[in-house]
């Protein structure tokens, strides 16, 4: 408990820094497109309302999609850039970021800002135009002044949003205070994910009240607590910039998905690189749809993938064909289609499978999904949450004639206490989770070859190809890490008592496979 | 005191057929107006009548429709209108003091506007602070501190501040308690004579027309119907409505009058 909040507050610096960094620009990029929205907006009804339906419009859309959508988009222009200037820019992190919660900052300020100045007394606005001030004297010394309050008060709202919103920048690569909460869930640290969540909630709070304090100056007319105010934000992002200048160093950058095994796999990898004397960046939590195309674009260098989930999602093949000969196509295509080198194998597999208490399949004589399928009407079935909606749920209905008497969804925890409780006698496992051997389960065989290989590959960016640090920190990984080795390895984050971190367990791995290299 | 001005040589206010419509609604058709100098003429009529869009005319803030307004014999659509009405003080009924200035502030918006330096301006904030009878402890305050009457003190100074040739008054002193109206009419027209002013000022107000004109011209339905100085109005109206219009005031002043001489029989 004390290790993981001292882990905790040993990443504050970095992801505090980086959090309030691009709330800060979002804000401030928001605000200038917002405020020049409102003008054209109270100058002309007939841009009001498109304006505020288009404010409105964006609300609705999820932030996380909204995040999401941003990165291929990016990727695209990015493309087109390439292509057309011979300048490329990086679409992952902070741009899609930046822009997403910048959108997202504009409804509350539009909405106050065009109230705040539909609202003000016509009499002065009368005024302003009989003692001969122009359009803009009107708006700097007239409406923007009346409208201030409100403005504020609409700006206030956008900053809590967009500080609580900027928790979700992690899956398209940005490094945030939602990095505790994102790793936190998946390795069900629970210390990490308050951290997060309490760091993020005291840090809207903070900037909530500065802004208080410049909104209450504005409203009395108070200069000197505006002032008060306005220094005490500036100071604030100034200081929290800072950390950013010094991690200029870094030149590798390890990419991750967001599960467990992802995040023992990325620090492993860090700390090999750092050995052969490289120094490397983190992005992790990365999205699945997001990470490949970052390495393809080089926005990451290194990564590890499965063969099965580019085979699919990447390739967009249907067909099934098996393990070697699957490799030999996929590292081809990679290397013509994107320039991507793939390194190797890690050795294990972590595919999708169906899992039984030993016990109960012993005793009923099952060793095979197809033993399975003539049981299947007397048994009943656990997924987690999105495996029947999966291609591999399908294939193996279709190959097996799989029915079962029931099926029920669970969050991977209750999953795998519900076999072990005997709720359930079938369960859908990832092949490496480290609770399978744990809880004694056995993964049934899939003699028609139903489900895709799941090798753990890994995967080099284009630019990185011929890189002698990553080459030498790397290489001795390939085939290093048998299913049994990765699975004890991920028991050691998943299990419920005596967790480990990624990156202890990292290290633990790392001696694991030099003793038994030896 | 009789003002009409004609034969004064140029106009310094000259509207030409002036129309404006609202959509189908005609506000001001066809008018024909000269203001002269030193002149302070008066524009009475009912509330629809298009006074006050006849008076927004001359500083641009109702263009015309069609007709031509010369100020000093210069058309006002050939002169940028935020300049031209930088040159033209506005007065009217709401005020509009600007909320967030004080009252110094307020007075000096149309010099800081033209550039004056922050010495004359403060000069001459003072100056009209004294011209309008408000105390100089006013200067700091915030117009929501100011009494109706007050306020309207501050409307007129930041209307005179940038010394104006023409005022431009719409109802000016209409919201304002009798006594107060009263006194401020009075005290304006001196200004008006001490600086030599083309003051024109729109009202219902039969007898404030009459006590501060040199020359009426009464509207109707967007038209002028009668013109002429305070005492041909009462003596000699030609229009059967104004003779009207002129009666009232008559009867409450014979009437007040008996009344003043009961009093003073034993």
């Amino acid at each position: 408990m004390n290790d993981r909040f001292a882990n905790a507050w040993a990443l504050l610096p970095g992801y505090l820094s980086q959090h309030v960094v691009l709330s800060a620009a979002a804000m401030a990029l928001g605000l200038v497109v917002s405020l020049a929205l409102v003008v054209a907006a109270v100058r002309s009804a007939r841009v009001r309302w498109p304006v505020l339906a288009f404010a409105s419009l964006i609300q609705t859309v999820p932030s996380l999609a909204l995040l999401a959508l941003f990165y291929p988009l990016l990727l695209a222009l990015s493309g087109l850039a390439d292509g057309v200037f011979g300048v490329g820019f990086s679409a992952l992190g902070f741009l899609p970021s930046l822009l997403a919660l910048a959108l997202y900052s504009m409804l509350p300020v539009i909405r106050n800002g065009v109230a705040g100045i539909l609202n003000i007394d016509p009499a002065v606005i009368e005024a302003a135009r009989g003692v001969g001030m122009t359009d803009w004297q009107r708006l700097w010394r007239v409406e923007l002044p009346l409208a201030a309050p409100l403005l504020m008060a609409g700006i206030r709202t956008a900053a809590v949003w967009v500080i609580g919103t900027a928790t979700l920048s992690t899956p398209v690569g940005q490094v945030s205070l939602g990095n505790y909460i994102f790793s936190g869930l998946q390795l069900q640290d629970w210390v990490s994910v308050l951290f997060g969540c309490i760091a993020a909630a005291v840090l809207a709070l903070v900037v909530d009240q500065l802004l208080g304090v410049i909104e209450t100056g504005l409203a009395r007319r108070s200069r000197p607590r505006v002032a008060a105010g306005v220094a005490a934000l500036a100071v604030g992002i100034a200081v929290a910039a800072l950390p950013l200048g010094r991690g200029a160093a870094a030149s590798y950058v390890v990419g991750g998905k967001n599960f467990s095994e992802q995040f023992i796999l990325v620090d492993l990898m860090t700390a090999r690189i750092a050995e052969a004397g490289g120094a490397a960046v983190q992005r992790t939590g990365l999205g699945s749809a997001v990470v490949f195309a970052a390495l393809a674009s080089g926005d990451i260098d290194v990564y590890v993938d499965y063969s099965g989930t580019l085979w699919a999602n990447v390739m967009r093949r249907t067909d099934v064909p098996r393990r070697e000969p699957m490799l030999e196509e996929l590292r081809a295509w990679l290397a013509e289609e994107h320039g991507v080198v793939m390194l190797g194998s890690l050795g294990f597999e972590n595919a999708y499978g169906l899992a039984m208490r030993r016990d109960r399949a012993e005793q009923l004589g099952i060793a095979t999904i197809a033993d399975l399928a003539a049981h299947a009407s007397e048994l009943s079935m656990g997924g987690d949450l999105e495996f029947f909606s999966r291609p591999e749920w399908a294939a193996l209905r279709s190959a097996y004639g799989l029915a079962f008497a029931s099926r029920r969804e669970f969050e991977p925890t209750f999953m795998y206490r519900a076999v072990e409780g005997g709720e359930v006698d079938v369960i859908s496992a990832f092949t490496s989770d480290g609770r399978i051997a744990a809880n004694d389960l056995l993964v049934l065989a899939d003699p028609a070859g139903a489900i895709l290989p799941y090798d753990a590959i890994v995967l080099i960016a284009r630019k990185r190809a011929n890189d002698d640090v990553l080459r030498r920190a790397l290489a001795p990984l390939i085939g290093a890490i048998p299913l049994a080795l990765m699975q004890e390895a991920n028991y050691r984050v998943d299990r419920e008592r005596d967790k480990e971190t990624p990156a202890a367990t990292a290290r633990w791995l790392e001696n694991e496979i030099a003793a038994r290299g030896n | 005191m009789t003002g009409a001005g004609e034969g004064r040589g140029q106009p310094i206010v000259e509207l030409s057929s002036v129309t404006r419509a609202f959509g189908s609604m005609v506000a001001v058709r066809d008018v024909d107006l000269s203001v002269w100098p030193r002149e302070f003429l008066v524009i009475l009529g009912e509330s629809g009548s298009g006074k006050t869009t006849l008076l927004k005319m001359i500083n641009r803030l109702q263009p015309p429709d069609s007709g031509d307004v010369l100020i000093e014999g210069r058309p006002t659509g050939a002169v940028v209108e935020h300049e031209l009405r930088r040159h033209i003080g506005y007065v009217f009924q709401r005020v509009g003091l600007f909320p967030h200035m004080t009252v110094a502030e307020n007075i000096a918006v149309t010099p800081r506007l033209l550039g004056w330096s922050e010495e004359s301006v403060r000069a001459r904030v003072d100056e009209l602070l004294a011209l309008v009878n408000l105390p100089a402890e006013m200067a700091p305050r915030l117009p929501a501190a100011l009494s109706g009457g007050q306020r309207q003190r501050v409307g007129v100074a930041r209307a005179l501040a940038a010394r104006p040739k023409i005022m431009l008054m719409d109802e000016p002193f209409g919201a304002l308690d009798p006594v107060t109206r009263d006194s401020l009419g009075s005290e304006y027209r001196q200004l008006h004579e001490r600086m030599g002013l083309v003051t024109v000022m729109v009202t219902h107000d039969v007898l404030e027309a009459l006590l501060l004109a040199d020359r009426i011209v009464v509207m109707r339905a967007g038209a002028i119907v009668a013109s002429g100085t305070p005492h041909e109005m009462m003596n000699d109206p030609r229009d059967a409505e104004v003779r009207k219009l002129m009666d009232m005031p008559r009867r409450q002043m014979t009437r007040v009058a008996a009344m003043l001489d009961d009093a003073r029989r034993p």
